[in-house]
Formats: C-alpha cells, sequence, structure tokens
C-alpha cells in the first residue's frame, strides 16, 4: 500500500499570508468588543451603589481609560468595518432579474452606521 | 519567442523516501506556454518519473490544480510569463494528503459531495406528461453562479479551516448545497440541513474569504456559506416562533 503524505498547518500559519493575517486581525479586534462589553456590565452593575460609582466615575477619569477608549475606539471601527463588508455576501437583494450591486449595500450600511453613530453621539453630548 | 526559467518541483516518492524534497528543472519556454506546458515538457523530455495529474488542459476539468508560488492555482490557465521570479515553484494543492509527486488524495473531497444531495429534490415530483421543470432567467440568475464549480479543490487548498480540521465539510460542497436551496424546482433544504447547518458545515466557517479569491469559475463560496447561514438560522427562527407553519 502507498505511503500517504500528510502535511499539518505549521502553528504560523496565518503570518504567511496578508489575506490569512488580515483575518486574524479581524478576529481578534473582537476581543475590544468584548472587552467594552466589559465596562459596560461593570458601569451597570456599580449604577445601583454611589460608593461603586464613584470608582468606576475616578477609573473612567483616569488617563488609563482615556487611552483604552482610544484603542478600544480604533479596533472596534476596523471590526465594525468588516461586518459592513461582509454585508452584501449576506444580503444578496434582486432589482427584477438584476443582482443590486454589492457596493450599494455596503454602502447603505455605512451610510445607516455612521448617522445611528451620529444619533447616539448627539443624545450622549445633548 | 523562447525565454528561460526554473521550476522547482515538489517530489515526494513514497517507495524510495521518507521525506518530500524539491527538484530544480531548469528549461526554456515559449510565451504562450502555461505551468502545465512545462510540467509536460518535463515529463516528456527530462524526468519520465514526475507524476502529476491533468486532462482536459482548458479550464474546465478541474484536475491540474497545484500550488504555483504558494497560491492554488489551475496550471492549464497560469502563464509563466506572468512570473517575475526566476524561479517558480510547483507543490502539490496544500492540505491533502500527497500520493507521490505533485498527485493529492481527493477522497475525503469525493466523500462529502453527495453527503450535501446535490441534486433537485421537489416535494412532489411530476408525472413525465406535465413537461418540464420551466424557470424563469430571474430564476436562474440566483443559483447559476454557484453552479459554476468544476470541482479543482482551489477553495480546499486557500481554507485555513479545513487546513486546521480536516472534518469540515469545506467550500466547494456548501456552495453547492446553495446552489440546490437556491434553486426554485429544489425544496430540499430541509433535507441537507443534517449536513449543512451542522457545526462541521457551515458553522465551522469563520470567513476568511480566501476560497472565493482562488476560485477560477468565479463560484463565490465564501457569499454562498454566508447565505446558507442566513436562511438557516431564518429558518430555525421560523420553527421557534411558528413551530406548527414551519414543520418541523
Amino acid at each position: 500500500m502507498t505511503r500517504e503524505l500528510t502535511r499539518p498547518l505549521p502553528w504560523n500559519w496565518w503570518l504567511k499570508k496578508a489575506v490569512y493575517f488580515q483575518f486574524m486581525m479581524r478576529e481578534l479586534t473582537s476581543l475590544a468588543v468584548f472587552a467594552y462589553a466589559l465596562l459596560i456590565i461593570w458601569a451597570l452593575l456599580s449604577a445601583a451603589d454611589a460608593g461603586s460609582f464613584s470608582t468606576f466615575y475616578t477609573f473612567l477619569s483616569s488617563s488609563l481609560s482615556v487611552w483604552l477608549h482610544l484603542v478600544i475606539l480604533v479596533l472596534s471601527l476596523y471590526h465594525t468595518g468588516t461586518w459592513i463588508a461582509l454585508t452584501p455576501k449576506v444580503m444578496v437583494l434582486w432589482r427584477g432579474d438584476e443582482r443590486v450591486d454589492p457596493g450599494v449595500i455596503a454602502g447603505a450600511n455605512s451610510i445607516l452606521f455612521l448617522m445611528i453613530s451620529g444619533a447616539v453621539i448627539w443624545l450622549v453630548l445633548m | 519567442m523562447s525565454d528561460r526559467t526554473v521550476l522547482d518541483v515538489y517530489r515526494y516518492l513514497p517507495d524510495n523516501e521518507s521525506e518530500p524534497t524539491f527538484q530544480s528543472y531548469e528549461l526554456d519556454y515559449q510565451d504562450n506556454w502555461v505551468v502545465l506546458d512545462a510540467l509536460n515538457h518535463i515529463k516528456a523530455e527530462i524526468d519520465s518519473t514526475l507524476s502529476f495529474r491533468w486532462s482536459c488542459r482548458m479550464g474546465v476539468c478541474g484536475s491540474c490544480g497545484m500550488m504555483v508560488n504558494g497560491e492554488p492555482k489551475l496550471t492549464c490557465e497560469t502563464f509563466i510569463r506572468d512570473y517575475d521570479t526566476q524561479t517558480i515553484t510547483i507543490e502539490p494543492l496544500s492540505h491533502f494528503p500527497v500520493i507521490r509527486d505533485l498527485v493529492i488524495n481527493m477522497d475525503d473531497f469525493m466523500e462529502k459531495l453527495p453527503r450535501v444531495s446535490p441534486w433537485l429534490i421537489p416535494d412532489e415530483d411530476k408525472p413525465l406528461e406535465d413537461g418540464e421543470y420551466l424557470q424563469t432567467p430571474a430564476q436562474v440568475a440566483h443559483y447559476k453562479r454557484f453552479s459554476m464549480c468544476i470541482n479543482c479543490m482551489l477553495c480546499y487548498s486557500a481554507c485555513p479551516v479545513y487546513g486546521l480540521d480536516p472534518s469540515f465539510t469545506g467550500p466547494a460542497v456548501l456552495a453547492l448545497a446553495a446552489r440546490y436551496n437556491l434553486d426554485s424546482r429544489d425544496d430540499g433544504m430541509k433535507e441537507r440541513a443534517a449536513e449543512v447547518s451542522a457545526h462541521e458545515g457551515i458553522w465551522e466557517c469563520t470567513y476568511v474569504g480566501e476560497c472565493t479569491q482562488v476560485c477560477p469559475k468565479d463560484v463565490d463560496p465564501a457569499g454562498a456559506i454566508q447565505m446558507l447561514k442566513l436562511s438557516y438560522a431564518l429558518d430555525w427562527a421560523r420553527s421557534v416562533v411558528m413551530p406548527r407553519s414551519s414543520g418541523s
């Protein structure tokens, strides 16, 4: 019987191609979204008690918190961009016999994202 | 006009060696030569022991898929003149076991292919006297792209998910399932669910997207899988909200 050769993927397979690296970065940026979710949970849990909320508020005012928010913002925007780029793959729309251009779907989702983000920022700053 | 190039070819001769090696072949090539022409030249003129698969030489049969400078390619469509490098590296398709030289074992793919019932499954068979199952051009357009697959397996070689976990059903087979699910003559979506909507099916895909990039027929398996995820998720939601109407 012929001896077949199996070739397992090396551990650094994601460093061998730009596309694979970008994929891994997309997956890793989800940790930033998770980190911000933890921050929101902390805020909600501390809201019931003035002392806890004061601790949370002090943390928010720290330079560490500002840097953390900036990093999370950049990573979350990248993560959001990858999801918006994916939308034409999932939302396949047809106008009669013609498929709606994927760029139109991604563009519409981008505009919707900017409008909702703008509305939220306006509400917070009001 | 001819030019000179070097093909660095992956060799694995299991009867003689336990480890693969690379063998360099220096040759003159014509401007209109594809990589497959060079391999056939080597086999005919330089080294008859070299093994590889090919058949149609026109991008239809899907037999001659190999890694060319690390990218999965149909070698019958890959022109040598398009490579600036002095040496072109030829390897067997990634993620598949190697039988000999550039020949891979495709049993895993062939075993998975029929699992998704890639044929029309109508709710009721029409009697012959009722004629054909007619479709409008718009209905054909919904699935046509996914029907162009030639089973060349380049998408499997590009997919690190399949490389890490060979139990993954994989891009081409799932695209074929989408092709039939989207066909207006077909009612087999639920019948295919056990294979397609399994953990090893669509839910194993993490959307690297490279399968679509390397497809020589623009099938877009990555898009097909994301569409399947949405349709099976909606089907599941319907079965929870309206258990009677979903029939499951």
